[in-house]
C-alpha cells in the first residue's frame, strides 16, 4: 500500500499521512526530555511537566482512536480511573505485599480488558451515538467509583500506598517521578508511531477515510476498531497508575466527565492524527489551565475564549496549523507550485 | 410500594422528562442544521434560570422575568453562532464541537463570576400548595403543572410554526437535505443562526421554568445538558419527536429508578438512566426513532 498522493483531496483529508517520523526525532525528543529538569527552576515546574507527560500518554492513545480510527470516546477518563484505582487499591488493601509495579501493570491490563469487553457492543455505534455511548460508560464507571465504598472508599479517596522504587531508590521526588514519566511517554510515543506505520495503522486510516471502501477491500473493520480502542484504554490505564503514584492520592473527582472532555480538547487542540500534535495538545492545554487557575476567578472565561479562538483560527489544531503556515511561507517563495 | 408513591414518582418523572425533552429538542435543531452536538446547550439552561431568578428577585413580575431571561439567552445563542461557529464554517465536525465546548466553559465561568457558586432559590409561578390529582392519592405542586403545561404549549407552537410557516418549512427542508435546500434557494446559513437562537430559547425557557423546583446554580447546566443530549440520542438524533419521547422516557426512568431502588442504592439512580439508555442503543443503534446512522 502506498502513501496517499499529495493531491488537493489528500491534503484536505484529516487522515493524510504525514511523512514517516524519522528515528532521529525520537532521539531529539528524548534529549530534550532528559535535559528539561535542568532548565526548570523549581519543583512546581517539574510537577507540571509530570502532569503534562501523564496527560500526553492518554492523549496519544485517544489520538490513535480519534485521529486515525475516527472513533470518538467521551469516556476516556474512566480508563484512567481504572488504572489509578487498581494501583491504589492493590497498593493498600493487600497489605502492601504486591509490588507497586505489578499493581500498575494490573491496572493497564484491567483497563484493556474492560475496553475489550465493553468495546464489542459499544463500537457498533457510530458518530454521535458512539460519543453518547462512551459518555454513558464513563458516567457509570464514575458513579461506581463514588458509590462502591467497600472497594473504593467513595469520595474519601485512597492514599498511603507503597511508593514506586527502582533498585532500592524510592521515586519520591518530583524529579525522579519526572524521569519515570518521561521514559513512559517516549515508549508510548514510539509504540504509537509504530502502530500508525504498521498494517493496523494503514487499516485504521482506510477505515477513517471510507468505512465501506475499507470493508470491501477486506479490512476487518470491527477488529481494528476494537484493537485501537483497547490500546488507547491500556495507555490511559498506564497514565492512571502513574497519576496515582504522582499524586499519592486518588479520588473519583479526578476521573469524571469534565476530564474526559478535557482530554478530547487536548487531542483536537494539538491536532488530530499527529503524534507530536498529541504531545503539543496535552502540553498547551495543561499549561494554559494551570497558568490561568492561579491567576483569577475569571480564568474559565479566558480559557473558553482562548479555546474558541484557537479552533476558529487553526481548525486543524496547533501542530498542523504551524506546519501549514510553514508550507504556505515556503510556497510563497515558489509561487509556481501553487497549481491548485 | 404503594400505588400512590408510584403515581407520585411518575408525576415528578414526567415533569423532569419534559424539561429533558425541551433541552433535547434544542440539540436536535442544531444537529439538523449543522451536524454538530452543541455542548453549550446546558449553559443556555443555566443562564435562563439565573437571569430569571435575578429579575424576579429585583421585583419584576414573573412572566416578565422569564421573558428577559429567555430573550437574553436567545441573543447569546445567536451571538455564539455569529462569533464562533460562522467564522469556522468548513471546519470538521469535531472542531466545531470543541468550539461549543469552549463556549460552555466560557458561559459557565461567566455565570459563576456573576452569580457566585451557591444555589439560588426562585419563587414558584403560583404558590406552593400541593394539588390532589385524584389518581391514587398522588399530589402535585402547581409548578409541576406549569412546567408540563408550558412545555406542551411550546411543543405545539413549534410544531405549528414548522408546518404552517415558510421559515418552518425552510428549516425542515434544511434538516432533510442541506444541499438540496440551498439549491432551491433556501438561505441555509440563516437557518443555522435561527437554529442556534431557537435552541437558546428552548434551553433558557426550560431553565427558567424548572428553577422554582430545582433552584438555579452556575453548574446546573452540566447534568441537565448531558441528560438532554442523552434524551436526544435515545430518541434518535435529529428527530424532534424522538427528542421529546427520549426526554420523557429518561425522566420517568430516573424518577422511578431513584424511588423504587432499595435504600442505600439511590446513589445509582443516574447509573440506571445511563444503563437503560445504553441498552436501548445496543438494541437499536440509531435510537428509538432515528432515521439513519451517520458515520
Amino acid at each position: 500500500m502506498t502513501e496517499p498522493r499529495d493531491t488537493p483531496e489528500a491534503r484536505l483529508s484529516p487522515t493524510r499521512a504525514l511523512p514517516r517520523t524519522r528515528p532521529a526525532w525520537f532521539l531529539v525528543a528524548a534529549l530534550i526530555a532528559g535535559l528539561l529538569p535542568l532548565g526548570l527552576s523549581d519543583d512546581y515546574a517539574v510537577h507540571l511537566a509530570v502532569a503534562i507527560g501523564i496527560n500526553a500518554i492518554i492523549v496519544l492513545g485517544l489520538n490513535l482512536l480519534m485521529g486515525y480510527a475516527g472513533q470518538v470516546s467521551l469516556g476516556q477518563a474512566a480508563f484512567v480511573g481504572v488504572g489509578a484505582y487498581a494501583a491504589a487499591i492493590l497498593g493498600t488493601k493487600l497489605g502492601g505485599h504486591i509490588s507497586p509495579w505489578l499493581a500498575i501493570l494490573a491496572g493497564v491490563l484491567l483497563s484493556a480488558a474492560i475496553a475489550a469487553v465493553v468495546g464489542v457492543p459499544l463500537l457498533r455505534l457510530r458518530g454521535h451515538y458512539l460519543a453518547m455511548g462512551t459518555l454513558g460508560f464513563g458516567m457509570i464507571v464514575h458513579i461506581v467509583m463514588v458509590q462502591w465504598e467497600g472497594l473504593t472508599t467513595g469520595t474519601t479517596g485512597i492514599s498511603g500506598f507503597r511508593p514506586l522504587s527502582i533498585a532500592g531508590v524510592s521515586l519520591d521526588t518530583e524529579t525522579r517521578m519526572y524521569y519515570l514519566v518521561a521514559v513512559s511517554v517516549l515508549l508510548v510515543l514510539v509504540m504509537a508511531s509504530n502502530i500508525i506505520n504498521s498494517r493496523v495503522g494503514r487499516a485504521m486510516r482506510a477505515v477513517h477515510t471510507s468505512e465501506p471502501a475499507a470493508g470491501t477491500s477486506g479490512v476487518d473493520i470491527s477488529r481494528y476498531k476494537l484493537q485501537v480502542f483497547v490500546i488507547s484504554a491500556a495507555f490511559a490505564g498506564l497514565a492512571g497508575g502513574l497519576y496515582a503514584h504522582h499524586a499519592g492520592y486518588v479520588n473519583p473527582d479526578s476521573f469524571g466527565f469534565g476530564y474526559s472532555i478535557q482530554l478530547v480538547v487536548m487531542v483536537v487542540i494539538g491536532g488530530m492524527a499527529s503524534i507530536w500534535g498529541a504531545i503539543f495538545g496535552a502540553g498547551s492545554v495543561t499549561l494554559l489551565g494551570e497558568y490561568l487557575r492561579s491567576r483569577q476567578e475569571l480564568s474559565p472565561v479566558i480559557f473558553g475564549l482562548v479555546l474558541m479562538a484557537v479552533m476558529v483560527l487553526l481548525p486543524d489544531g496547533l501542530w498542523r496549523g504551524a506546519a501549514n503556515a510553514l508550507s504556505r511561507l515556503r510556497s510563497r517563495r515558489r509561487p509556481e507550485s501553487e497549481a491548485s | 410500594m404503594t400505588a400512590s408513591a408510584v403515581a407520585q414518582y411518575l408525576v415528578s418523572g414526567l415533569t423532569l422528562g419534559s424539561i429533558y425533552g425541551m433541552i433535547a429538542l434544542g440539540f436536535a435543531l442544531i444537529y439538523n442544521a449543522t451536524g454538530i452536538v452543541n455542548f453549550a446547550q446546558g449553559e443556555f439552561v443555566t443562564l435562563g434560570a439565573l437571569i430569571a431568578i435575578s429579575c424576579s428577585a429585583a421585583g419584576l413580575p414573573m412572566p416578565l422575568a422569564v421573558l428577559v431571561g429567555v430573550a437574553t439567552v436567545t441573543l447569546i445563542a445567536a451571538a455564539l453562532e455569529w462569533g464562533a461557529i460562522r467564522p469556522a464554517r468548513g471546519a470538521s465536525v469535531i472542531t466545531l464541537i470543541v468550539i461549543t465546548i469552549g463556549a460552555s466553559i466560557l458561559l459557565r465561568g461567566a455565570a459563576m463570576w456573576l452569580w457566585g457558586p451557591d444555589a439560588l432559590p426562585m419563587r414558584s409561578f403560583s404558590g406552593e400548595t400541593p394539588i390532589s390529582v385524584g389518581i391514587a392519592g398522588a399530589t402535585v405542586l402547581p409548578q409541576h403543572l406549569w412546567v408540563i403545561g408550558i412545555v406542551v404549549v411550546t411543543m405545539v407552537t413549534l410544531r405549528l410554526l414548522g408546518e404552517r410557516t415558510q421559515v418552518g418549512k425552510a428549516m425542515r427542508a434544511c434538516a432533510v437535505n442541506r444541499d438540496a435546500a440551498r439549491l432551491v434557494g433556501i438561505p441555509a446559513e440563516r437557518m443555522v443562526r435561527l437554529s442556534f437562537a431557537l435552541s437558546g430559547l428552548l434551553g433558557s425557557l426550560a431553565g427558567a421554568i424548572v428553577a422554582p423546583l430545582a433552584m438555579g446554580q452556575y453548574n446546573m447546566g452540566i447534568m441537565l445538558g448531558l441528560k438532554g443530549f442523552a434524551a436526544a440520542i435515545l430518541g434518535g438524533i435529529g428527530n424532534p419527536f424522538g427528542a421529546v419521547l427520549g426526554g420523557l422516557l429518561l425522566g420517568t426512568l430516573e424518577s422511578l429508578g431513584a424511588g423504587l431502588s432499595p435504600s442505600g442504592w439511590s446513589g445509582y439512580k443516574d447509573a440506571i438512566a445511563f444503563a437503560v439508555m445504553l441498552l436501548v442503543l445496543l438494541a437499536k443503534p440509531s435510537g428509538l426513532l432515528g432515521r439513519r446512522v451517520t458515520a
